[in-house]
């Protein structure tokens, strides 16, 4: 026993100790490829000393008990996903050596985007990927490796091309891709063929390791239990029926041209964090409501339009506002089926209490934009409800007697200005005046909140004082 | 703190990052991708890695590998993206890994349409993939909510060891209000079974495969007892004049915001309705429903679905008093006086029986 155990390389278990029952022997079928491709690899974790880096993906199919034997950190995923549990891992642990262990139904079937996209982004991930043409575990049924003619549980005619296609040659196929930086395919059938995949399996794990991105080692190797052929003749068997298939050699090697990168983790301080997510820590200012009449509290407010009349920004200027005053406030924009029709509009409701439904049928306030709006919505409005409409475009005034109707030039004062597109900053300038719920300090504060760009705060803020100027006495 | 006036949507990204979430793994879907966005921007700024995945599939496995890691990570979706979700979600419960996801409900069945529906409640309570698990749900109504719950799911997941899931609908991401943001969260949980790429952590193994029957139903048993524990210690409900009523409305997400305007309209009226709000939504209120059942003479739950939560009801009411439903679906959302019109249908009919 005790020999067993410094036989064993570094990064095996000496004692199977994650295994149930025999601690001693693999799970392997005799004659499996699966137990050499382990050792080669323990043996390099070894040489390369990178046991306490390693980070194992153990995969569904006959090697998913990979944890079984290496003693690193190890995780267990679904089938095909393990590209992508990689990803993460590596990026979140960028010093750790991230090693996915594949077969090819994971890889080149159920998984083969996973594989694709990880390898084109150049993870910094090293895959080795065990083609033995067949399902194993599963009941020996049709991989995307499987030979044509091949005889397998779910071909049991054989592989017809016509039916299934042909083989998948993953070492070529992602070779074609930009991202990847050293694919070979290497092979388990002769002394010459093993040692050669244990050069590749170094290349791959090195090529991580110096931070030259993406590594992959496609081993064909042998699963005579799911060949029906006998373990001492599987290696000819490999040999003869693979080997035509799938050429031996790398695919991909730009280990050289590729500069060593790696990515870096840093730390930010609160202070930086806050700025960084653009919160102020300062408290907001409470500013008085100059009511000018009680009618006027707590209103739900409908602004509607086209789009690009900035209907949705001028809602936005007095939610902020009334935010900032320290009401409740709720500013929502047309949405879902309300979106059909040529109508934009937004709902804002400023409350002293908390805010209920934040739509109403029955608004307090309507500001219409457009003559659509106006014809569409003001029959909404509920009696003695306030009606403030752009009198440059809707030329017809409303026909209802039992509310009050402000009529706002809106769009010449804008020309006036020298910018029609200031019509919704002047309504809401006269808004304010109007109801006097919202202080034009608060509005002017909070201009550059609800703004997207910043270079019109200026001219915004002139057109509320016109909007202002117009209503105060009306 | 600091005060926003922010769309729920938004600040469900910066609570994350103020909670101390390392990585956002998406993937673009109407209406959730306005989360990405703001991750996008986000995150990177403060050195957090944001990733657009290949794929649902791509991205929620990309959640497992850094809660693995022992980061605090999320993503975001929508209903066709959750369903492909579900097998993630299944390994991430099986293998006891913390992370948050937001699912932004849309209308379905298959592609459906981008209104807001309630209808992801079955798939997001009761499991969702396959295999006995939960995931902890917690339903805002409100952008402080969106804050609020994304960092109490942080830290429910992280204390429990299981995803946490944000259930929202378009409503409740597009609408701005004013936002509390905490200050950032201090001392994150240390999670020593994680994999680090470390000596410490060689050890360490992720998995939820259990070949033996006997260990995997007591890793069931387990699972389990955990739930068992998070519904007796973590259930979160608001309660609107409950305390005289003698009818009461249930509802989550924006449906509740709508019938606390009910609420206020019935009582102006004189009739003594109350509204119950689930704020978890797994686990279940189910206590707090029994008591209320054994006082009030009747229950109207309003979804936006063919009527899911209100199976969830009638459990917690075991037949006592009646349990009306209303739900609308494929996107409309009712108003105060179309509930408000089932509301006295329902109260007349209480009246004369
Ligand atoms: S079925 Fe094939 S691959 Fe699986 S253990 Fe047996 S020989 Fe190896």
């Amino acid at each position: 026993m005790a020999k067993k155990i410094l036989e064993r390389p570094k990064g095996f278990y000496a004692e199977f100790e994650r295994k149930p029952g025999d601690k001693g022997a693999t799970h392997y079928c005799p004659g499996c490829g699966h137990g050499n491709i382990h050792k080669l690899i323990a043996e390099a974790i070894e040489d390369l000393e990178l046991q306490d880096r390693m980070i194992m993906v153990s995969p569904v199919g006959c090697s998913v008990f990979v944890y079984y034997y290496f003693a690193t950190g190890n995780i267990q995923v679904a089938h095909g996903r393990a590209p992508a549990v990689a990803t993460a891992l590596k990026r979140a642990n960028p010093h750790a050596i991230v090693v996915c262990y594949q077969g090819d139904g994971d890889l080149a079937a159920i998984g083969g985007n996973e594989i694709l996209q990880a390898a084109n982004r150049g993870e910094h991930l090293t895959v080795f990927f065990v083609n033995n043409a067949i399902y194993g575990m599963t009941g020996g049924q049709l991989a995307p490796t499987s030979l044509p003619g091949m005889k397998t549980t779910t071909t049991p005619y054989g592989r017809d091309i016509h039916n299934e296609g042909p083989p998948m040659k993953m070492a070529e196929f992602l070779a074609n891709l930009e991202g990847p930086t050293y694919i070979e395919r290497t092979a388990l059938w002769d002394n010459k063929a093993i040692s050669n995949t244990r050069r590749a399996i170094r290349n791959a794990l090195r090529c991580q390791m110096e931070g030259r991105g993406f590594s992959m080692v496609e081993i064909l190797s042998a699963c005579p239990s799911g060949w029906k052929v006998d373990p001492a003749h599987q290696s000819e068997w490999m040999k003869e029926n693979m080997g035509p298939f799938f050429p031996l050699g790398i695919t991909k090697d730009l280990r050289e041209q590729r500069e060593p990168w790696f990515r870096e983790k840093i730390a930010v301080e609160d202070e930086a964090l806050l700025a960084a997510l653009d919160l102020a820590l300062a408290e907001p200012k409470r500013l008085p409501s100059a009511l000018r009449d009680p009618r006027y509290a707590n209103p739900s407010i409908k602004l509607a339009g086209f789009g690009g009349q900035g209907i949705l920004s001028a809602g936005a200027m007095i939610a902020n506002a009334g935010m900032e005053q320290g009401f409740h406030t709720s500013w929502i924009p047309s949405y879902g089926p309300e979106m059909r029709g040529g109508t934009a509009y937004c709902f804002v409701c400023i409350n002293a209490e908390p805010i209920g439904s934040p739509t109403v049928t029955h608004p307090d306030v309507l500001m219409a934009f457009n003559r659509p709006s106006l014809e569409k919505f003001a029959a909404d409005l509920h009696p003695g409800a306030l009606l403030m409409y752009d009198s440059t475009i809707i030329d017809v005034p409303p026909k209802r007697g039992d509310i009050e109707a402000l009529a706002v030039p809106a769009t010449q004062m804008a020309e006036d200005l020298g910018n029609t597109r200031m019509a919704n900053t002047i309504m809401v300038g006269a808004y304010l005046a109007k109801s006097g719920i919202l202080s034009l300090a608060a509005m002017e504060q909070t201009l550059p909140l609800a703004l997207k760009r910043k270079n019109l705060i200026e001219a915004n803020a002139k057109a509320l004082g016109v909007g202002f100027a117009f209503a105060k006495d009306r | 703190m600091a005060k926003e006036f922010i769309k729920g949507n938004d600040a469900i990204v910066k609570a994350a990052l103020l909670a101390g979430c390392e990585s956002f793994y998406g993937y673009p879907i109407t209406p959730a991708s306005e989360i990405a966005h703001a991750a996008a921007k986000y995150f990177p700024r403060v050195g957090r890695t944001f990733l657009q995945a290949e794929s649902e599939i791509g991205s929620i496995q990309m959640v497992y590998g850094a809660a693995a890691a022992g980061e605090r990570t999320m993503t975001a979706s929508s209903g066709p993206g959750m369903s492909l979700k579900q097998e993630g979600l299944s390994y991430l419960a099986g293998s006891e890994l913390p992370c948050v996801v937001v699912d932004i409900m849309r209308g379905g069945p298959g592609l459906g349409n981008i209104a807001p529906e309630q209808s992801d409640y079955f798939q997001a309570v009761k499991g969702g993939g396959h295999g006995n698990y939960k995931l902890i749900v917690l339903a805002p109504n409100s952008a402080q909510e969106m804050c609020d719950l994304t960092i109490r799911a942080f830290e429910l997941a992280d204390r429990y060891r299981n995803p946490a899931l944000i259930l929202a609908d378009g409503y409740i991401g597009q609408m701005m209000e004013p936002v509390e943001f905490p200050p950032p969260v201090k001392g994150l949980p240390a999670k020593p079974w994680a994999l680090r790429g470390e000596k410490i952590s060689d050890a360490n193994l992720i998995n939820s495969i259990f070949l033996d029957p006997d260990e995997l139903e007591s890793h069931n048993r387990h699972l389990q007892a955990k739930y068992a524990l998070i519904a007796e210690r973590e259930v979160m409900v608001e309660e609107y004049h409950t305390g005289d009523a003698d009818f009461v409305l249930v509802g989550y997400g924006i449906v509740s915001r709508i019938l606390r305007s009910v609420v206020e309209r019935g009582r102006a009226d004189g009739h003594r309705l109350g509204l119950l709000r689930p704020i978890t939504l797994c686990p279940y209120p189910s206590v707090r429903v029994a008591e209320l059942a054994g006082r009030v003479k009747g229950f109207l739950v309003c979804e936006l679905s063919n009527g899911q939560m209100v199976e969830d009801i009638r459990l917690a009411v075991e037949g006592r008093v009646p349990v009306h439903f209303y739900g609308r679906m494929g996107g409309n959302v009712p108003t105060v006086e179309e509930i408000y019109a089932v509301v006295k249908g329902q109260l007349s009919v209480t009246a004369t029986a």
